[in-house]
């Protein structure tokens, strides 16, 4: 590290505390390993850090970025649905903070995107070139693109609290419920044709996770990631950013948290049932008892049915360590779905030698996206309104 | 045509809308989209086929691409299966096959040059075309590089060039669209020395195939690859060996690909038109039953509050009453107590008067 | 060739570049009516 970036990190930091802490290094480490492969992906080609092929032109990049990326950051959605369409009013002190990881989640799947399509200058193109009208690639791209806007009009008034700058913060406010309403069509709309750009597809996907309900699908379980994603990080908000939490944050968050599991608990419920209609209309019953069939029943008793009963126990029970442990199973299934659907089911037929295996360039990139999206938040949210009301503001909702 | 849909799209006036709206739909309602009529396709019979790569080469040839690691001389490639790459746009490969004269049959493959293709559906920026003359192909000045067309393809035929930096493209067969314009025959059909491969009207080329299939029902598989596969292809197939032992999956169905999407495509605009209504609604109706309950809750609050004092009135009036009675009881004992005292006081002065005496 | 379309492709590609077109003024104009119809309420 240069002196240069040790004193431009050091301003970040309390004096008082050294900035050689583990968790410090570690970030470091990956921040750096980032910006090489930055600088390997864009001089020596996708070929330089990806195992890509012709057979698998989609990677970790779209299956775990793009796909579970997108399907994580539905929080925000969900979350300020519940809270002003709903009238769930109880859950308004979890709004801000899923609107931020909502933000920070889309912008990041955006940035991802620019390392892994060819020729990234060109990613308006499809707007101001050429609209490919039929491919549902231009509905998800131009559904992310207005989505990104509308979060991060939702995230403003914060960072204008912070700023001072009332009458942009009130008149932003005033438009709450339309930019609301918008976020949630945008989002019914890009999380199913995330799911249906494969509808283009049947010979190869997998039968057991190709369906015509596949739009459907996506779209439920990213209510599900939602839910979950809002759970999870409001424990470890709790453990890390705790003293950044007003009184109405900490009351309301144990109620929250009951809430959203009974209602993801509930979601899966009827997720499960979709997605056994959907082997029942396709007739693919046969398939379960194949090797493919046992990893779909992983997929679907394990990572949905299982979270959808423990929720609901921890709910009835009021159990909210039980609730916090199962929010990992329901991120992590949303994620073993997504990259199913796909990277593992795709190509079913193709031979295991044939089968895609990232690069340690695509992980390492993962990863570095992570970090920069956790550090974000952290910066983000020490400094602004996120978890606490500003003082100037209480009750202005 | 495409002049005015592109100045429509552009927005570039409401005026063309009207016109641009009646004419077409009425020129396109209830009509079977058949495809170009007319359009050229290109028809194997893997029966004919020697393996020589001579077509392999050709495609080398005219489309300017890097000389491969094998010469095409060597046939001893032939021994793996490959596909399409970057570097060619189409391979032969050899299957066993015991009920051939040579026990192998070869397979030339390549663009099938779908009539409703997978990549031109898939591509967000118009990049793919099905061109009158049957080619599909493909602009690389708008390609963005998001390689959709490749997981669409349902041949697995477009490859990308993964190792360019500043302009990697996808690459894929042309049917030697430049050739075709300028009257030629696209260069893997010009060199193959054995006319396995005879280039057509497509229309004329089904009716080759058929009549070959009904002179030599024996020999041929009753099944012209392409006829209706994937909504028909271009490029069309017929052999003697069954269809899946020579690589050619018999499950693709015979929808095509934009009938594939159009049902998720229909419901955009629907959840655009609705969602808004119906969320639009809920909110309002949330927002009256808040509005309500808020109301009922300031009239409760009233009523309490009403009752409360009230009651306290009548507490308060009771009490007073109580305080008076007590009072006048108080009164009544001490006028009482007064009296007695006073009497007793006479009775005592009496009886000191009596004991004085 | 003038307004005939050969394929499902063509035909898609202009429908569907109208109903976009017909999607953005629908949500505008839908958030207008909505003004229009509300905001005499009293509340």
């Amino acid at each position: 590290m240069s002196d240069q970036n040790v004193v431009a990190k050091k301003s970040f930091f309390p004096p008082d505390r050294s900035l050689y802490t583990p968790l410090n290094v570690v970030c470091g480490v990956i921040l750096l390993v980032g910006l090489l492969l930055t600088v390997m992906r864009f001089t020596g080609g996708l070929a330089a850090v990806t195992n890509l092929d012709d057979n698998y032109p989609w990677g970790l990049w779209i299956g775990f970025d793009l796909m579970a990326g997108v399907a994580l950051a539905a929080g925000g959605y969900t979350t300020s649905a519940a809270c002003y369409i709903f009238g769930m009013k109880r859950f308004h002190s979890a709004v801000r903070p899923a609107i931020l990881t909502g933000f920070l989640g889309y912008a990041l799947v955006v940035l991802s995107l620019n390392y892994d399509v060819g020729r990234p200058w060109r990613l308006p193109y499809p707007f101001i070139v050429q609209r490919g009208t039929t491919s549902l690639l231009f509905e998800v791209a131009a559904c992310v693109a207005l989505y990104l806007t509308v979060l991060f009009l939702e995230y403003c008034p914060a960072a204008l609290e912070w700023l001072g700058l009332r009458k942009l913060r009130n008149a932003l406010v005033k438009v709450t419920m339309v930019l609301t309403i918008f976020g949630v069509v945008l989002s019914t709309l890009h999380q199913s044709s995330l799911g249906a750009l494969f509808l283009i597809a049947p010979s190869k996907l997998h039968p057991l996770w190709y369906s015509t309900y596949i739009p459907v699908y996506f779209f439920i379980s990213s209510i599900i990631a939602g839910l979950s994603m809002v759970i999870f990080e409001g424990t470890l908000s709790h453990k890390y950013l705790h003293e950044k939490m007003d009184e109405t944050y900490i009351a309301e968050h144990d109620g929250l948290v009951i809430g959203f599991a009974k209602g993801a608990s509930f979601v899966m419920a009827g997720y499960v049932i979709i997605k056994v209609i959907g082997i029942a209309v396709d007739n693919q019953w046969h398939l379960l008892a194949t090797p493919y069939g046992l990893w779909y029943l992983v997929e679907l008793l394990g990572f949905v049915a299982l979270p959808c009963y423990l929720y609901a126990v921890g709910a009835r029970d009021k159990n909210l360590k039980l609730i916090q442990w199962t929010s990992v199973i329901a991120v992590l299934g949303i994620i073993l779905n997504r990259l199913n659907v796909c990277l593992i089911a795709f190509n079913w037929y193709l031979p295991w030698e044939k089968k895609y295996i990232p690069h340690w360039g695509e992980v390492g990139l993962t990863v570095f996206m992570l970090t920069i999206g956790v550090l974000i938040f952290k910066f983000i949210s020490t400094k602004q309104p996120i978890f606490y009301e500003h003082p100037d503001y209480k009750g202005h909702h | 045509m495409s002049v005015s849909r592109r100045r429509f799209l552009t927005w570039m006036g409401g005026a063309s809308l009207g016109t641009a709206v009646g004419q077409k739909a009425y020129a396109a309602s209830n009509k079977a989209f058949t495809g170009y009529p007319d359009s050229m396709g290109v028809l194997h019979d893997t029966t004919l086929c020697v393996g020589c790569r001579r077509c392999e080469e050709a495609c080398n040839k005219v489309n300017d691409l890097p000389a491969p690691d094998v010469p095409f001389k060597d046939e001893s490639v032939l021994n793996q299966e490959r596909r399409t790459t970057a570097e060619a746009y189409t391979v032969v490969n050899k299957y066993a096959d015991a009920s051939q004269p040579a026990g192998v049959t070869f397979r030339k493959l390549q663009c099938n040059h779908c009539k409703e293709p997978a990549c031109a559906s898939a591509c967000f920026v118009k990049a793919f075309k099905k061109t009158p003359e049957g080619a599909v192909v493909y602009d690389a000045s708008v390609c963005v590089g998001c390689r959709y067309c490749m997981v669409a393809c349902p041949f697995n035929i477009p490859a990308y060039e993964y190792e360019k930096v500043l302009d990697p493209k996808v690459m894929k067969c042309t049917m030697c669209y430049p050739r075709i314009k300028e009257g030629k025959l696209p260069g893997c059909v010009e060199a193959c020395p054995v006319e396995a491969l005879t280039f057509g009207k497509r229309e004329d080329l089904i009716k080759i195939a058929r009549e070959r299939i009904f002179k030599y029902p024996e020999k041929y598989v009753d099944h012209i690859y392409g006829e209706y596969e994937m909504g028909g292809t271009n490029w069309l197939y017929i052999t003697s060996t069954p269809f899946a032992q020579i690589g050619m999956r018999e499950d693709l169905g015979t929808t095509s690909a934009p009938e594939l999407t159009a049902g998720a495509l229909g419901a955009v605009p629907i959840v655009v038109g609705l969602w808004p209504v119906l969320l639009t609604g809920i909110w309002a109706m949330t927002k009256r039953k808040e509005k309500i309950s808020a109301v009922e809750k300031q009239q409760a609050v009233n009523e309490a509050v009403a009752k409360a004092e009230a009651e306290a009135g009548e507490k308060m009036a009771k009490a007073m009453e109580k305080a008076k009675k007590d009072q006048e009881a108080a009164v009544k004992k001490e006028v009482k107590k007064a009296l007695e005292a006073a009497e007793k006081a006479k009775e005592e002065g009496a009886d000191e008067k009596e004991e004085d005496v | 060739m003038e307004g005939i379309f050969y394929t499902l492709q063509d035909f898609m590609t202009h429908t569907k570049g109208v109903t976009y077109i017909i999607m953005v003024l629908a949500l505008i104009s839908i958030t207008a009516f909505w003004r229009f119809l509300s905001d005499r309420d009293d509340d």
